[in-house]
């Protein structure tokens, strides 16, 4: 679990931006959670019907599996880390040391619109915590 | 997450072929009113974890605070080591499974002495994190298997540690449960006193 890294006010602005800068432009679901496979906010279209604990527990390790990986190849780190289907994708991106954002989206988003957008919420996130 | 919601991870940690799966697959039977998704196995042909077992249990309230319990195992082989330390990351609890088998007396002592190094790898500490020893496949005995007296696996495991211990058969669900409610009080009340 983690304690406290982020107040309820900075959580209620982080879903503000999820759902602005994501959600409304037709991001099926997203989810930051910590390395540990917590949740620490999920935020979705009201129709995805993901089991987030489960998922949540995956990807940490999914992550953490493809960065070891990396350290191994003598890379700090793979920037990009994206899963593709028929139907959905899966896009992770790194918040900080501690944090990842999972966003999972269909075929009407291109992965380069997608990437452009979580950049910019990323950037909005740390500001906020910039600023506690 | 949200106000009020207390996530904890509890990790069972163990040798390889001790138990450990088969202690989250007799609670996923028999606790299904608590569960809300289904265990999440991620296993070789050969029914060993590869990466962990992943099951989500549901506590209710705790005062106030909603308590989601998340259960997980460690791949015991020896070579997986990379993984197991993985899943050890954000630890709250740990159940140490021990297999009570006379034969694997060298291997428990091992694995709890590598928990050791991979907690101390994150700067936590085997003396300070909540932890439950489970003497496991008591069973055996019946069936002539030699099975250490509890007393030498408590002495080999147990005897700096001192943590609470049980004699248990993850087969039959002897003393799963109890083992289960130990280390989840232990752990509520380790983070009860951090978020006071
Ligand atoms: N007799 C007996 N057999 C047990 C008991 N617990 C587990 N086993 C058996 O031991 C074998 C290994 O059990 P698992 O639960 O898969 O062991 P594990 O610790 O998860 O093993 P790894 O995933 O490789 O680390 C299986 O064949 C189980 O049926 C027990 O209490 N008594
Ligand atoms: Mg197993």
């Amino acid at each position: 679990m983690n304690y406290g890294i982020v107040s309820q006010e900075q959580l209620e602005q982080i879903d503000q931006i999820l759902t602005d800068k994501l959600i409304k432009l037709g991001v099926d679901c997203v989810i930051i959670i910590d390395m540990a496979g917590n949740i620490i906010t999920a935020k979705d279209n009201g129709e995805s019907k993901y089991d987030v604990y489960s998922f949540a527990a995956l990807a940490a390790g999914n992550f953490a599996t493809v960065d070891a990986m990396a350290k191994l190849v003598g890379e700090q780190e793979f920037s990009l880390l994206f899963h593709k289907g028929q139907e959905s994708n899966i896009h992770f991106s790194k918040i900080d040391e501690e944090l990842l954002l999972i966003s999972m989206f269909g075929k009407d988003i291109s992965l380069g619109f997608l990437r452009l957008n979580v950049v910019d919420v990323i950037e909005k996130i740390r500001q906020l915590w910039g600023k506690k | 997450m949200k106000d009020k919601v207390v996530q904890v991870k509890i990790v069972y940690y163990g040798p390889g072929r001790c138990g450990k799966t088969t202690n989250l697959e007799y609670i996923n039977r028999t606790y299904r009113k608590q569960i809300v998704s289904d265990m999440v196995s991620l296993k070789t042909h050969g029914d060993r974890t590869l990466f962990f077992d992943f099951l989500p249990f549901d506590m209710g309230q705790i005062k106030g605070y909603d308590i989601k319990i998340q259960l997980y195992t460690v791949p015991g082989q020896v070579k997986y080591n990379a993984t197991r330390k993985l899943v050890l990351r954000g630890v709250d609890g740990i159940v140490f499974v021990a297999d009570a088998m006379e034969k694997q007396r060298a291997k428990n002592i091992r694995s709890l002495n590598q928990l050791h190094e991979n907690l101390q790898s994150y700067k936590e500490s085997i003396f300070k994190i909540p932890l439950v020893m489970q003497y496991n496949k008591v069973d055996l005995k019946e069936h002539g298997i030699p099975v250490l007296p509890t007393e030498v696996l408590r002495k080999d495991l147990n005897s700096k540690l001192k943590v609470p211990d049980f004699e248990a058969s993850a087969i039959t669900g002897y003393n799963v449960a109890a083992t289960l409610k130990k280390i989840i009080s232990s752990t509520v009340v380790s983070i009860q006193k951090k978020l006071l």
